[in-house]
């Protein structure tokens, strides 16, 4: 008996959809979707997105995380997104990846936030460990301390998504349209967004050996199935996603209710 | 009133060894329970719906609590609201079926009621019952207990 397909066999499968810069936001609905009308493993990866956009998390106040002034007359598009946690500017140079896992998908795992993150930590260090000094930094990705990759969650009853954007490569002058958040995590010390970010271009050969690593990683877990992305839309998933673009208008109430 | 019920001396010595820290849940006598860690409280056909004390402890600090409408229906099992902590959205889900008749809105300027009192202030909504037989597919006090240390031990 071959004892390595044995073993193969009894992992459980997860889609695999691989893209290349699909818009931010409708990487955003298809994983809703996926998430809550779906019962099936998914990982989802996208190369960036085309234009430099803000996203929040579902209980971000614009006021608190972002330079609304500047933003609206750059007219840099903010979205709200149906998960939790910061705010990040993302581009063509980042690289996101999302897993959206049924219960019984990693064994023994208990659907709360820090035991799927912890879980995630431990399988991008077998992907990136070579690289550099990596480490979940309370929910952080570093390399020596310098965050590369932010992460956000949604639990449902029995099912989870983690969803990371990965900072490849960034302009830093577009990390002036994001304020210090109210709420950091410790380790960051005040550092300013220059400070404390680092890029992965600069620990990782290439994307392509990123992406790489981290289905290699994936497979000691699941057995990927790859998927197309114009398969996906014919599911016709009836589901009315909750991420959305803010309005020109509701940036601007938001910046008349702090100068008022 | 409420009482305390304590963990058995199982569990307390697990504690000991355990590798994180972790406090003991507070599980209170007169209160229905889900598999999903939400009580209820029923008085008449009213009940009053929130999150346990076991699971606000593995959530973290609650940082934003979505609130459903009042007016809208509940239905035993499905998500009526979310809470976020640390980066994650958690539904919420229903241990009865009926009509919200009223929502904890202090809760939106001070969500970490949820943590701090989950089973007084921290309450969530407040429902009219439309079938009070549901209840009977709900844990009593021993059953959660039991539940939550069983589903601790296997993770």
């Amino acid at each position: 008996m071959n004892l390595h397909n044995a073993k193969k066999t009894a992992l459980p499968i997860m889609n695999l959809v691989r893209m290349q810069g699909v818009p931010i936001l409708d990487q955003l609905h298809l994983e809703e979707r996926l998430l809550r009308s779906d019962f099936k493993n998914w990982c989802i990866l996208n190369v960036g997105t085309p234009q430099p956009t803000i996203v929040m998390g579902v209980s971000g106040k614009p006021s608190e995380l972002i330079n609304i002034k500047s933003v609206i007359y750059n007219q840099v598009p903010v979205i709200r997104r149906f998960t939790g946690g910061g705010t990040v500017i993302v581009d063509k140079e980042t690289i996101f990846v999302t897993l959206i896992c049924s219960r019984q998908a990693v064994p023994l795992l208990n659907l709360y936030p820090q035991p799927i993150m912890s879980w995630t930590g431990t399988l991008y260090h077998d992907a990136l460990s070579d690289f550099g000094k990596f480490q979940l930094r309370e929910n952080d990705y570093v390399f020596n301390n310098l965050k590369f990759g932010g992460n956000a969650q949604s639990i449902t009853k029995n099912r989870w998504i983690h969803h990371t954007s990965f900072l490849w490569d960034y302009d830093v002058k577009n990390m002036d349209y994001l304020k210090h958040p109210p709420r950091s995590p410790k380790y960051r010390l005040e550092r300013s967004h220059e400070e404390f970010l680092c890029k992965m271009k600069d620990f990782v050969p290439s994307k392509l050996i990123f992406i790489e690593k981290t289905l290699n990683s994936l497979q000691k877990h699941f057995v990927l199935q790859p998927i197309q992305a114009d398969d996906i839309n014919a599911l016709n998933i009836p589901y009315a996603p909750s991420s959305r673009l803010l309005t020109k208008e509701e940036l601007e109430k938001e910046l008349l209710s702090t100068t008022a | 009133m409420a009482s305390r019920v304590l963990w058995a001396s199982r569990a307390a010595s697990y504690l000991r060894i355990s590798t994180f820290n972790r406090a003991f849940s507070t599980v209170l006598k007169d209160l229905k329970y889900n598999d999903t860690h939400e009580w209820v409280k029923v008085d008449g056909d009213s009940a009053t719906v929130g999150i346990t004390d076991h699971a606000q402890d593995h959530l973290g600090d609650v940082v934003y609590v979505e609130l459903p409408e009042v007016g809208s229906t509940v239905a035993q099992g499905a998500n009526f609201g979310a809470v976020e902590s640390v980066k994650a959205t958690s539904d919420i889900i229903s241990p009865v079926s009926g009509e919200i008749v009223e929502v904890n809105d202090e809760l939106s300027n001070s969500p970490g009621l949820v943590n701090a009192s989950p089973y007084e202030n921290g309450w969530i909504i407040k429902v009219k019952l439309n079938d009070a037989a549901e209840l009977d597919s709900l844990m009593d006090s021993d059953k959660y207990t039991k539940f939550c240390e069983e589903e601790d031990a296997k993770h």
